[in-house]
Formats: C-alpha cells, structure tokens, sequence
C-alpha cells in the first residue's frame, strides 16, 4: 500500500510543508487508491478527478510563491454530499436531485477551499441523511472496509469507509440523530458532533434543521481536530450560527490528559439489546479512563430513554417541511406532464425513497392541525427535559460517557425492512442531538464475537467540544501504547 | 343581483374586517440582500436564499423589523419583548420552499387601534396584530381564458417578489358602522395608507401591488344580537374597490339569506369590471398549513431601549395632524377632509407657512389650483407653483395690489412659467387701478350711460348698483378694486 495514503492529516501536512512531498502528489495517491477499491466500497457518488489534481497543484502553486498555508492546505477532504459544491455535484443521495450542480458553495468547502484543503469527491449517504447504514441512498449502498458485506453505518457512511479505507485521511459528515458518530463507530474511525451552531450549515442540505451539524471524521484524533478547527466559527450566513471562539480543539488534541477530570458513565445506555461484546470493550475504556486518573460516576438521565421517540417526531416534521421544495418546478429531477400539482406529486413519487417517504408522511401527520400539540409540541418539551438531564449532569461531572451504537455493523439487508430496528442504532448519540451539545465517537477496540470496531462515546457541554478531544485523545493514545499499533491496522479486507 | 345594497341594510346589520399587506420599502429583502427595486428584470434580483436552492438559509433584515415594530407603535399595539417566526407550508409554484416563512401564534405587534373619520365620525378600528412576512413571486399564466392557473396552456414565475419583507395588519372585526360600512373599511384603508405613508416605511402604491387587501364581510339579521357567516374577498386592489367589494358582499349575502340559504364561509375573487364577487376555494376545505416555529431562525427580541428609540423617531401621525390642524386652522371635519382628499394639506400647510391665511391658503388651493391639477391630470403638490408663491398671491390680493381676478391671472403666469408673481404681474401689467381720479372718470361715463340704473337705486334699489360696478370693471379692464369703486360710485350719488 501507498505510504502517503496511510499517513495522517497531520503527517501529510508536515511532509508537504517540509517539501517532502507535493500535494499533486498527495491527491493522486488518493485518487488512485479511490480507483483501486471503491468500486467495492463505493464511498463516493463523484470522485473530483482532475479538479482535484488542479486544487493540489494551486496549492502547490501557493506553497512554491511562499504563501502562508493552513494546516490541511494540500489536504484530500472527502465531502458528504450535502454541502453543495460548485463545479460538482450535489444529490444528497437521492434520485431527485440527480445532476442537480448547485451555483453556490457552502460556507464550510468555502472554508477548507481557502484554507487550501482538497476536496476529492462527494461521499455517498442515506437519502437526504434518513438512515443508518447508506442503505436508503438513491444510488446504492456503500460498504463497510471492514468487511464488505456490513453497512459502513449511516447517514455519513460514505466518509466513514472512505476514510476507513485509506481514500481520504478526512471526510466531512453531518449528524442529525448520530450520522456522524454511528458510522465513525463502526467502520473504526474517529467522528465528531460538534457543538450545534458551532459550524455552519449555509450550504448544507437540510434534513432536520434544528439538528443538523455538520462535523469532522478522520483516523486520528487529532486530524479530526484539525479539520474540526478549520471547519467551525461563526456564519453571519445562517442564523443559528453561534457567535463566540472555536473552542480550542488541535490543542485539547495534543495535550491528552485526563487526570482529576470528572467523567460520568451514562446508566441507561446498557443491558438488553446492546452486544456483549461492545458492552465489554466501553466497560475496558471506562476503567482505563479511571487508570488514567479520571474520576469515574455513575449518571443516571432518567429521559433519554423518551429521546427516540421525541427524534422521531421533531426530525420528520421538520423534514416534511425542508423538503417540500423538491417539487420539479426550478431543479433536478421533473417526472410526467399535466398541472403543476400533477407534476410535483409524480416527481416527488419517482424522486424521493421509500424512508424518505415515510419520513414526509410521519412529519406531515405529526404537524397537522389538532395533532401538533399532541406529537411535534409534546417532542419538543421532552426536548426541554432531555436538556435539563444533561444540565443536571454537567453539574455534577466534565464529560458523559456511552457506547456509541448498542451493537457493530450489521449485516447489509438485515434492517432495510425493520425500520424500527435501524432507527435503534443512533439509540445512545440521538440525546446530544436533541440537547445541542457535542460528542464524539471514538474506536475503542474491536468486539470478540465478530471482530468489528465498537465506539465509545464522550458527551461534552454546548461549546465545550474541546473536553472530547482531551478524553479521546488519551483512550486513543493508551489504547494504540496496548495494541501497539493504530485499531485500523487491524482491520482484515481492504486495509491490508 | 336583484337585492339591493340600499334594501339589504335596511334589513341587515354588517360587519367587516381587513387584512392589509404592505410590502415594505426596505432596501433589500427579508432573509438576503437581493435588491427589492419593482419593475426589475424577471429573476433578475435573486439568489440561493429567496429561490430557496437546497441549503441556503434566511437572515432577519434588521430594517424590517424595525419597520414593523413602527407600524405597530404607530397602530398602538403592544410590542412583543419576544416573539418567532413560523413556518406555513403549501405548495404552489410561486413559493420557492413550497413554505412560507410568516408568524404564526407569535406576531410582533398585538392589540392595537386605528381612528378613522366615517361620515362625520370617529369610528375606532381595532388591530389584531401586525406581522412580519415574506412575500412570493409572482405567477403569469400565459393560455386559458382567466389568467388563473386552471386552464393555463404554461405559467412563468417571477422570483423578483420572493422574499420581499411583507406586513399583514389584521383588523378585528368591525360592527355597528351599518350603513356606512362600505365606506368605514374605505377610511380605514386610506387612514391606514396614510400612516403607512407618513411612517415612510413602503411606498403603499395599491396599484403596483405593494398594499393589498383582503376584506372580510358578514351579515346578520338587525336586532339578532349575533355575528353571520364571513365571507374573505381578495383581489381587492384599490381603495374603491374595497368600498364597493363590501357593498356587492353585503348584498349578495343579504339575497343568499333572504332566500332562505345560509352564507358559506369562503374566499371569494373581487372583480373590478363588474363590482361583484364570485367564489373561490371553499374555506370550509381549507388547507391545514402545518404551522411550527421556523427552526432556521433565532427568535426576536426586540429590547425595550430598542423599541423606545424607534417610538422617538415616529414623525407626527394623521390622527395627530388632523387634530392640530382642524384647530389651528379652525376647520370643520368636512373641510379638513375636503383638503385631505385633494391631497392639500401639505402644500396648505407650507403656504400658512410662509405667511397666507388659513382661509386664503385654502382657498386658492382648493379652487384654482386643484381646478388645473385636474386640468393637467396631476396632484396639486406637483404643480409648478410654490407654496411660497401661493403666499405673495394671497399677499398682494390682501395689500390691494390684486383682486381676485388679477389672482387667477398671475396665478396663470406662474403655472405658465412667465416667473415669480411679483415678475408676472409686473410683465403683464396687471396691478389694481387704485387711482381715484381714473376710477372717477369711468364711474362718471357709467351714471351717464344709464340714467335708468340710477333712478332705481336713487329709489332704494341699492344692489342695483352692481350694474356700475360691472360696467367701471369692463372700462378698466378689470384692474380695478371692485369694493372700492362700488363705494365710489355710492359717494357719487348720495
């Protein structure tokens, strides 16, 4: 295998910046390395070719006149397609927006273009981000590199197995009900949530607007910390953007400590339903955090188990609403002929998928007039209690901890008919997402019964998102000292 | 239509109630910066966020509140210390989201009241609430006989309108005007026009769309003690539409009820053309708009120091003038509503100003003046005459210098561009004879030319005298002060 395409963000960027190698040379490890296995993975909806290659070399252009360049300058980003993008497209994995070429770029690829950061290609994802395991993409699912025949985790499963395949050292992803933290868990990747209003969503396609945030994935946690950094600030562009400093999370990054921090482990997330095996390694990470000098509580947040529930109201209304526009009359796809109103139902029929639908209809119902106060009001207070959980237990310790999915990656097919079933994998990361704070998923070793990644979680208060990076950082790093090598070293098909 | 509006309110008690768009004249639109000038090129004053492209999202324009939060005060509403946006989705080609970003059970501004003069009276108009909107684009439907969407061979839409920051003022109902309720919604739409106006917060042009109006109507038996079925008219597009809008309602339902059916809660489409109403949708179908608090914007939170600095900005209110002027130039409602409909009262106002009487000031405008605006076609304030112009005229009649009919004359020369007053009368030679001994020679050819007039007002005749008069004004050329050469020609003969 390609040194350059093993080598982290952060190492690349070194290399480049001591001249030891180009970034042409950086992006045609990658693209080449995308040719070699995605037509088995199949992270990418669109792979930026020679664009690419002319980013690289205008780094490369930019370095040589003695520019000052950022730390992901020369870097290969893969992004989630829902960030619009000029110059490529953006379907957000569905039909309807197939070919769609948005004429606007999102603040947040405006941001890693300008900090030099190349951007490969567009990643595969659940249709419009409803899914776990990239099954409800329009153009087919991705894979997990683990072993192909599991899902790579969703909605951002196309970011998690192409950087977990070594086709880009950094992907963007969003979370809406775990999207980011789920498939990071479980294809071995690091993953952040961040803080909601930390990073931008101008340009990025909404599903659950009061939810979405966009965040990093990568291999280490640094370079999720890296890309987290360049990524975040504040957007005058979107209202809910919070204007305040990036917290300081490249530094948190680099100075893992733990000792005397106060770490809560979350009560509810365990007992039935979750892998033993997952169960034992999360159990492994608690005492080592304890080992490293942490202290360790047991919390109890007695309404997260309402959270699932309250998600599955608040998320679909909203997207019932967000994706009304998706009608044939300006963009993508437009299916039959008669009225308009014939036009936009026969196109919203062929456009969207099944979960896509499903979704629509459970929002459309839970907004009617007489249910409102019943569903989508009744949500949003058990929002308010799920708040009050976390404030309750921020008072008392630093960080909360959990599993980040009850089980490893599952077979593809296995819920594709059991939505229930899917719904239950983003179980343990849907509170954060509700309350607005921050998480991140982190590998915390493989489970014994099938050999596959499990993921521990580290919850942080809003705008606190550099407390994950100081935990993660220290399981990362203890972990790799007992491995004695990166988890992904270990992953048997298409790493090795 | 065989009912009568006369017969029907003789029968029936009315009562209305308006909701009034305003678009509001920011410089740019509600959530972007996209410009808001009318007239502009088709989708010319665009971008991702009022075309609603996948991903854009929406900011607050400032302005916009601040306008509202104006219109509110100015309407004496309360105004909210918080309040959100919401979401009121439908589907319709001309909304790019397929939602409309408006307020919902949160407005800006609540519970407020609007006086408004109808027939001699004030009749106190109360605000529901004022919020703050987007507009849509607008859809042309080209093919098919109605220009509606059915029956259209293909429609194009102009984004231009998307997004353009947009006010609702929802009146409460309004009873007990009965007769004049026609013409009570009228006043208050033009009181309304007038406030918004003077706020300068839109250029409330009805004919170019940005003030529209939906007038609701129902009747009910008189003495009933109870409210009837309500009907929405739209499309109601000036302010005499909306007077007879109402009129063409009340009889109609009046008809509908006198013929034993009942009213159906409805919109129904004003027609300009005809005067009368015909039925749209059925709102007793209506669609569920599935309202929930936009999640892409903050709430507003309009502070109290913020709200107490624009109510210090608000200028002086028609109500407020009405009062002032009706005093000061002592004025009966009648009169001051006469001014106001020939939209004079600001250039009766600066000719106060500048040193006429109330009563000359009036006078000239409302005579001469407002005689050749309407010759020209053009408002009285657009005549090429100052205010200050209008003052010397009235100066020099008082003086003597001029009587009335030299007035008009110099009045002439100025609308003419022939210079100041002063030049006019100068260049055209028009001061008053004011030269007894020159008068005494024509009264004296008058007495002798008709001894018969004389005899009679030597008999007691004495308003016989106006034959004189006329006779020494057609000698001098009319350049003579009439007063005084009556009194002359008194002097002569006794």
């Amino acid at each position: 295998m390609d040194e350059l395409i093993t080598m982290t963000a952060a190492d690349l960027s070194a290399a480049m910046a001591a001249g030891e190698v180009s970034a042409a040379e950086v992006t045609t490890a990658h693209l080449d390395r995308i040719a070699a296995v995605d037509d088995r993975v199949k992270a990418f909806l669109h792979v930026a070719g020679d664009d690419a290659l002319a980013q690289a070399r205008e780094v490369d252009a930019r370095r040589k006149a003695g520019e000052p360049l950022g730390p992901l300058a020369g870097v290969p980003v893969a992004v989630k397609d829902l960030f619009t993008t000029v110059g490529m497209p953006t379907t957000c994995g569905s039909k309807i927006l197939q070919g769609w070429r948005p004429p606007y770029e999102s603040t947040i690829t405006r941001r890693l273009r300008d900090a030099g950061a190349v951007l490969i290609g567009k990643t595969n994802m659940d249709e419009f981000a409803m899914g776990s395991s990239t099954e409800n993409s329009g153009f087919g699912p991705s894979h997990n590199p683990w072993d192909l025949d599991k899902v790579p985790g969703g909605s951002s499963g196309g970011s998690s197995a192409a950087v977990a395949a070594y086709e880009a050292p950094l992907a963007l992803g969003t979370d809406t009900g775990g999207s980011i933290r789920q498939p990071a868990a479980v294809c071995g990747v690091v993953g952040t949530k961040p803080t909601y209003g930390g990073s931008s969503r101008y340009g990025v396609v909404a599903f659950a607007s009061s939810l979405d945030t966009p965040g990093p994935l990568g291999r280490t946690v640094l370079d999720a910390a890296l890309l987290h950094e360049v990524m975040s600030g504040h957007d005058p562009m979107d209202s809910t953007s919070i204007n305040a400093p990036v917290p300081p999370v490249v530094e948190a990054a680099r100075h893992a400590d733990v000792a005397g921090l106060r770490i809560g482990v979350v009560s509810e997330f365990s007992g039935d339903g979750y892998q033993p095996g997952v169960m034992t390694r999360f159990t492994e990470a608690v005492d080592l955090l304890e080992a490293l000098g942490a202290k360790v509580t047991e919390i109890s947040c007695p309404h997260f188990k309402y959270a699932l529930p309250a998600y599955y109201l608040i998320a679909p209304s909203e997207a019932s609403s967000n994706l009304a526009r998706f009608d044939g009359m300006r963009y993508g796809l437009r299916t039959g002929t008669g009225s308009a109103e014939e036009v936009m139902a026969l196109t919203r029929a062929a456009g969207f998928g099944a979960e896509v639908k499903r979704r629509i209809i459970l929002g459309t119902y839970a907004l009617s007039s007489g249910y409102y106060d019943a569903y989508y009001g009744k949500a949003q207070q058990v929002r308010t209690l799920i708040i009050r959980d976390f404030d309750a237990a921020f008072s008392q310790v630093d960080v909360l901890i959990s599993p980040v999915t009850p089980t490893t990656a599952f077979p593809l097919g296995e819920r594709v008919d059991d939505p229930m079933a899917m719904y239950l994998a983003d179980l343990c990361t849907i509170p954060t997402d509700l309350a607005g704070n921050a998480a991140i998923s982190v590998p915390c070793g493989l489970a014994d019964e099938d050999g596959l990644p499990a993921g521990l979680q580290v919850m942080a208060p809003p705008l606190a998102d550099d407390r994950l990076y100081r935990v993660a950082a220290a399981v990362e790093a203890a972990l790799e000292q007992r491995w004695g090598h990166p988890l992904l070293a270990e992953a048997k098909g298409l790493a090795r | 239509m065989t009912v009568t509006y006369e017969s029907a309110i003789g029968r029936y008690e009315p009562v209305f109630g308006l909701e009034t768009h305003v678009e509001l004249g920011t410089r740019t639109k509600m959530f972007c910066g996209c410009g808001t000038t009318f007239g502009a090129e088709p989708n010319s004053q665009t971008c991702p966020v009022c075309l609603g492209l996948p991903g854009s999202l929406p900011v607050v324009n400032r302005r916009a509140i601040e306008y509202t939060i104006k219109i509110g005060l100015a309407l004496n509403c309360s105004i909210a210390s918080w309040c959100r946006f919401a979401r009121k989705n439908y589907f319709y080609p001309d909304m790019p989201k397929n939602f409309q970003i408006s307020q919902y059970d949160e407005p800006l501004c609540v519970d407020g009241y609007l006086d408004v003069a109808v027939g001699g009276k004030t009749v106190r108009v109360g605000i529901e609430r004022v919020h703050l909107e987007e507009d849509t684009g607008k859809s042309l439907h080209v093919g098919g006989a109605t220009g509606r969407i059915q029956g259209a061979e293909y429609s194009l839409v102009d984004y231009n309108r998307a997004g353009i920051p947009l006010v609702e003022i929802v009146t409460k109902p309004v009873p007990g005007t009965g007769f004049l309720a026609p013409e009570g919604a009228k006043a208050y739409v033009t009181e309304l026009r007038d406030v918004l106006r003077t706020l300068g917060v839109s250029d409330v042009r009805m004919e170019e769309g940005s003030l529209r109006c939906d007038v609701n109507t129902s009747i009910s038996p008189r003495g009933s003690g109870s409210w009837g079925t309500r009907t929405e008219t739209k499309n109601v597009n000036s302010l005499r539409s909306v007077e007879r809008s109402v009129r063409s309602e009340i009889a109609r339902q009046a008809e509908v009820l006198d013929g034993g059916g009942r009213v159906i809660q409805e919109t129904r489409h004003f027609h300009e053309d005809t005067g009368v109403t015909t039925s749209g949708r059925s709102k007793e179908e209506a669609q569920d708009y599935r309202y929930f608090p936009e999640p892409d914007l903050v709430p507003v939170a309009p502070d109290e120091e913020w709200v107490k600095a624009i109510a210090a900005t608000l200028p002086e209110l028609p109500s407020a003038r009405r009062a002032r002027l009706i005093e000061s130039w002592s004025l009966s409602e009648l009169e001051f509503e006469a001014l106001r409909n020939a939209g004079a009262l600001d250039v009766v106002e600066a000719t106060i100003a500048a040193g006429a009487s109330p009563a000359d000031a009036r006078k000239w405008w409302l005579s001469e003046l407002a005689r050749r605006a309407n010759d020209m076609g053009i408002e009285v304030s657009e005549l090429p005459i100052t205010p200050a112009e209008v003052a010397r005229v009235a100066e020099l009649v008082a003086a003597g210098t001029l009587n009335d009919r030299l007035a008009r004359q110099v009045i002439e020369g100025v609308l003419d561009e022939e210079g100041t007053p002063d030049e006019v009368v100068a260049a055209r030679g028009l001061a008053v004879v004011s030269d007894d001994s020159a008068l005494l020679t024509a009264i004296d050819e008058a007495i002798a030319a008709n001894p018969d007039v004389v005899a009679r007002i030597r008999s007691g005749r004495v308003q016989a005298v106006g034959v004189l008069v006329g006779a020494v004004m057609k000698a001098t050329g009319g350049k003579a002060d009439a007063a005084r050469v009556r009194q002359l020609i008194m002097d002569r003969l006794s």
